[in-house]
């Protein structure tokens, strides 16, 4: 019974490192590409969609370019990477301030699209019943408008977390990998909106 | 237990060849499987067939030359007597092996897509030719609608074509439209099929170089009675379709002493779904009856045309074909009998 | 042969003998709340397993109502439930979990590692794919409604729109069918992410991704097809679901719409789906031809290309399935093209697992009767594969029960033989005995028979004309011969699977014991006891070459010798 088979050291062989990447970030990773694969099709039917209504209104009559909008959301990519890089050192108090900020900046992307909604549907009479242009542009745009509420419940969660002082710096990886997420938030979002209102109009 | 074995495989793979063999008889002694790919009597039909052999015959050598390997291999390296001493020496790989089993059948490959793409061109974009004649071809649940816009007929279920030669080609040309949801074209002696899509029309043409009656039927899942959307086609003498042609182009009979069934038929809402030429009733969502008695068959190919199917049919569709989109219009024997009678006029 | 007096460090079972005894509701109160890889990946074989039998019953109800002209057993409206519920329950309820089923039980235990990487989104996985599938035969006594008593989906596993709009389907048929999907789809994509972050950061020392088994390997990239393949079918159900209750117009040709929009988007899924389900039985012949051959796997890194090189290819390929919709000359001649060259890797492995045996001594159990039973048909499914792809040949054979039998021929032919021999061959580990060898053999030939009077006839039967989803056909057709054939030999499989239900279930009482490592087999999962403890290994594994068990028992000759 002495006989050692499978030996926990390479016999003779020097340490080698053994580090493989962690789990985490490749789980967030392959959601990213499982997401990235349900946007495409939207897009595809968007693109696809655009010049075929036969009535209503079209996007050249009723789409304002969502500047703001914009301008806010992709600034919040900027504020979360700060917040990483805070936590990463150990500066809780910058980490928790750009957290925050990422927060509202996503908040008020989301009101922002939550107005221009209304001017469609209220004033411009577009609805996603209305024509092809009306289901493709809610259906692309709620999509992604989901996935920034989605977002925004988890970063206000771990927001509430730090504040009653249960993250750390050691859970920066963690928090790294939910960032993760909301980089992708934004970087679909500059699809949509190129496809939305620049292509498309 | 090798000699046991080898018993038991053989008469299992006896028994299986036995039971080919059978269904292989069973097949070619079938009556007159009028729908089978092998009887071609159209260029497009045949032209598939042709490239369908050419694969086969590929297809079919590669099967004998790697079974055949993999069967020699269980043969002759089955475990011995003697060998659950010693492992037998191990092989890891070989790159001239693996290059050579890539690069076959790429070839092969480069091959049969060449000969597919120009089949595929050769049908699909073949011109249509002077003497062509135009049919567009409607898909309903669960009829088919054929439309001749330049004679003006309107004709359901049973569409007749001319026949046509080499020497004097008279193909006719479809164009296959849908008025609910997907439906496909398959007369499997005349051609390929290709599908009715409602905001997407497409072509289809057939030359068929033998008279005759062919049949198909609805080969894209369309609802409760898919099974039942069966195709006629009737190849036709010039003189035989300039005769059919002729009568179908006609308004319909008015024959006065069916006007009570008449009556009935214009009054119990027959005529929201109807179209009887020549009369108020011109409803579309149903076929249109006015040469209902020039079809051999009802209710799409299902039954034949005689008067107590008719009668049948009209009392109750469901009886027939559950499913079908005409409701029971909830007649007295009466009036069936009536409408019945006057049906019978619209030759 | 094997030895299993072998002092293998690690395949110690440690687990306190009190342990292991425990109440029946206790028990079953510890397999409902786990988390651990192999209970739940039990707990999908079973499902898997149940569902088989289920989608079976409903084959043999088809094969009933056609086994003659002009039959009555069942109603048309019955029929198309049962053929759209047969085909959804094996591709989704049946397939599916097939791979979370191979893939969680066995990936951990060959990496040498403890448990999957997520345990509990592993356990929300598999539940959610269980709830999927009870609400997908809800349907069959929920909400009679006006249009009928039932609303179990009849719109064909494809559910091609238009018909699946309100207008064309105004019960909840298709309602049933997206959401179930839906459910079942988001299982199915914490199971792949869970496989994939296993597969990269779980392998134990010295494990690099060219050490890995290829079953483990081609697991992992069936996980990462996965990914990509059933998102764009959780897409169009989304969209499908829009246009029923939102209004919207997606599939919607009379508002200018497009019907072959829902087409691309569904074969976008429905071609890589393929692929997803026939990865297992892959893998599990690139473990068993090898052990019961007496040989390495032939030609690793080819085979670990050939897989990946699948994977690829195979998303570019779906338009065949659409070959008669009207798409450009030049169109079809590229998914011509495209379909043909995923031919090639997959004729490799082929190759690949024949030169496996090839000079070796070859050990006819019942797994490798089954495997040997697979490379025949899985070769002929890829040539009747071929036959359809030329475009237009196709326009003939397309929607004809030609095409019925080739891809049962892979799915039957293919998976469900490997699936048998995977179950051979594992059952010892997992349960500790060893299935009955003599039943095992009868149910083999059983099947095999059965298997081929069906599907071999009904090539025919779509070269004579006859086209699917068709609930009768009339006498004047002359396709009754075949019919009765084909359905005989449904009767005859269903009997040799009754007979392979019995020995999976009898073999738990009265089993022969099977120690660790019966087979004489290579991977880390024989170096554990049978069933594994809870723990897996008693300390972490390193490995050196592709092979440690050869390595161990052939120290003369270890395969990390030889550089390849």
């Amino acid at each position: 019974m002495s006989a050692s088979a499978i030996p926990l050291v390479p016999t003779g062989a020097p340490e080698q490192e053994w580090h493989l990447p962690s789990k985490g970030r490749v789980g967030m990773y392959c959601l990213i590409i499982g997401e990235s694969a349900i946007f495409t099709i939207f897009v595809v039917a968007y693109v696809f969609y655009i010049g075929k209504s036969l009535y209503g209104p079209t996007p050249q009559q009723v789409l304002e370019v969502p500047i703001f909008n914009t301008i806010c959301l992709l600034s919040s990519s900027v504020t979360i990477w700060l917040s990483e890089r805070g936590i990463e050192r150990g500066n809780m108090r910058g980490f928790r301030l750009w957290w925050a900020a990422t927060i509202t900046l996503g908040v008020i992307f989301l009101v922002g699209t939550g107005m221009e909604w209304y001017k469609l549907i209220y004033h411009d009479g577009l609805t996603i019943s209305t024509n092809l242009f009306g289901t493709t542009f809610y259906s692309l745009v709620g999509l992604h408008a989901t996935h920034v509420v989605i977002g925004l419940i988890m970063l206000t969660l771990t927001l509430i977390f730090t504040l009653t002082g249960h993250v750390r710096q050691e859970h920066s990886e963690r928090v790294q990998v939910l960032a993760l997420y909301w980089h992708f938030v934004d970087a679909v979002w500059v699809v949509v909106f190129t496809v939305v209102y620049i292509v498309g109009r | 237990m090798p000699p046991k074995w080898l018993r038991v495989e053989r008469i299992v793979r006896l028994a299986s060849a036995a039971a080919f063999a059978f269904a292989g008889h069973a097949f070619a002694d079938s009556p007159k499987v009028d729908t089978n790919l092998f009887s071609p009597v159209s260029t497009p039909a045949s032209q598939l067939l042709q490239l369908g052999v050419f694969v086969f015959t590929i297809t079919a050598t590669i099967f004998v030359v790697v079974g055949g390997l993999l069967a020699y291999a269980v043969i002759r390296f089955r475990e011995k007597s003697g060998d659950e001493y010693s492992e037998p020496p191990q092989v890891y790989g070989s790159n001239q092996v693996e290059l050579a089993w890539t690069v076959i059948p790429v070839l092969i490959v480069v091959v049969l897509f060449l000969t597919s793409a120009r089949v595929i061109f050769a049908v699909q974009d073949a011109p249509q030719p002077e003497g062509a004649l135009d049919v567009t071809v409607v898909g309903h649940q669960f009829w088919w609608e054929f439309r001749y816009p330049k004679q003006g007929i309107d004709a359901v279920n049973e569409i007749h074509v001319p026949l046509s030669s080499a020497e004097h080609p008279t193909p006719t040309y479809l164009k296959l439209l849908s008025a609910d949801v997907d439906h496909s074209f398959w007369v499997p002696r005349l051609a390929g099929k290709t599908d009715l899509i409602p905001n997407h029309p497409n072509d289809l043409w057939i030359d068929p170089l033998q008279a005759g009656l062919y049949l198909g039927q609805c080969a894209q899942f369309c609802g409760a009675q898919h099974a039942n959307m069966l195709l006629r086609v009737y190849v036709d003498t010039p003189e035989q379709f300039a005769v059919w042609a002729a009568n179908q182009a006609k308004p319909a009979v008015q024959d006065p002493s069916v006007a009570a069934g008449r009556h009935v038929f214009e009054t119990q809402a027959c005529m929201n779904c109807h179209t009887v030429r020549g009369t108020v009733a011109t409803g579309r969502f149903g076929p249109d009856l006015t040469h209902l008695m020039s079809r051999d068959t009802l209710a799409s190919g299902m039954i034949p045309n005689t008067p107590n199917n008719l009668r049948l049919w009209i009392k109750s569709p469901d009886s027939f074909k559950p499913g079908a989109l005409m409701p029971a219009m909830q007649l007295t024997d009466e009036q069936i009998d009536q409408v019945t009678s006057y049906l019978e006029t619209l030759k | 042969m094997a030895d299993s007096t072998l002092p293998i460090q690690g395949s110690l079972d440690l687990t306190p003998p009190r342990e292991h005894e425990s109440s029946l509701l206790a028990t079953l109160h510890s397999w409902v709340i786990t988390v651990d890889h192999k209970k739940l990946g039990l707990m999908y074989m079973m499902m898997a397993i149940f569902f088989l039998l289920v989608g079976g019953l409903e084959a043999i109800l088809i094969r009933i109502q056609l086994i003659v002209p002009d039959n009555h057993f069942v109603s048309p409206q019955t029929f198309n439930r049962l053929f759209t519920m047969h085909g959804t329950t094996m591709v989704f309820l049946v397939g599916m979990p097939l791979v979370f089923a191979w893939g969680n039980y066995i990936i951990p235990l060959q990496i040498g590692a403890r448990d999957m990487a997520f345990p509990r989104l592993n356990s929300f996985s598999f539940w959610l794919t269980l709830l999927g599938g009870i609400l997908l035969y809800y349907s069959f006594i929920g909400g009679p409604g006006l249009y009928g008593v039932s609303s179990a989906p009849d719109i064909t596993w494809w559910a091609y729109a238009p018909l699946t709009l309100k207008a064309f389907s105004p019960g909840h048929a298709p309602d049933y069918w997206a959401v179930s999907l839906l459910v079942t789809g988001f299982g199915t994509l914490g199971g792949g992410v869970n496989i994939i972050a296993t597969v990269i950061s779980m392998r134990c020392k010295g494990m690099t991704l060219m050490r890995m088994p290829l079953f483990s390997w081609l697991l992992f990239v069936d996980a990462g097809l996965v990914l990509i393949t059933i998102t764009p079918l959780t897409a169009a159900q989304v969209m499908l679901l829009i246009d029923r209750y939102l209004g919207g117009h997606f599939f919607d040709t009379q508002a200018g719409g497009s019907a072959t929009i829902w087409m691309h988007f569904f074969w976008i899924f429905g071609h890589p789906e393929v692929y997803v389900l026939v990865f297992p039985a892959f893998a599990i012949a690139s473990e068993v031809i090898p052990v019961f051959s007496r040989k390495a796997i032939f030609g690793y890194p080819a085979m670990v290309a050939a897989s990946v090189g699948i994977a690829f290819v195979s998303l570019g390929v779906w338009a065949h399935h659409m070959f008669t919709v009207g798409m450009t000359s030049a169109g079809n001649a590229f998914f011509v093209l495209s379909t043909m060259l995923v031919g090639i890797p997959t004729g490799i492995k082929i190759f690949n697992w024949l030169a496996t045996m090839w000079g070796g001594r070859i050990r006819f159990a019942t797994p490798m009767l089954f495997c040997t039973a697979f490379l025949f048909q899985f070769l002929t499914a890829g040539l009747t594969g071929i036959i359809l792809s030329t475009g237009a040949w196709n326009w003939q054979l397309h929607s004809s029960y030609f095409v019925i039998a080739h891809f049962h021929y892979v799915l039957v032919g293919a998976i469900v033989f490997n699936v048998f021999a995977g179950i051979y061959y594992w059952y010892p580990k997992v349960t500790g005995r060893m299935m009955s060898e003599r039943l095992g053999k009868l149910h083999f030939w059983l099947f095999l028979i059965g298997f081929h009077l069906t599907f071999d006839t009904m090539h025919f039967a779509g070269l004579a004309g006859m086209p699917r989803w068709i609930y009768t056909y009339p006498a004047d057709r002359g396709w009754q011969h075949l019919n009765l054939i084909v359905s005989i030999g449904g009767l005859v499989q269903a009997i040799a699977i009754l007979l392979f239900a019995w020995n999976l279930i009898s073999s738990l009482f009265i089993g022969k014991l099977a120690g660790n490592d019966p087979w004489d087999s290579w991977t880390l999962e024989w170096a554990t006891s049978s069933p594994p403890p809870v723990y897996n290994f008693a300390a972490e594994p390193v490995v050196h070459s592709r092979r440690p068990l050869w390595d161990l028992k052939h120290p003369e000759d270890p395969d990390w010798k030889y550089d390849y």
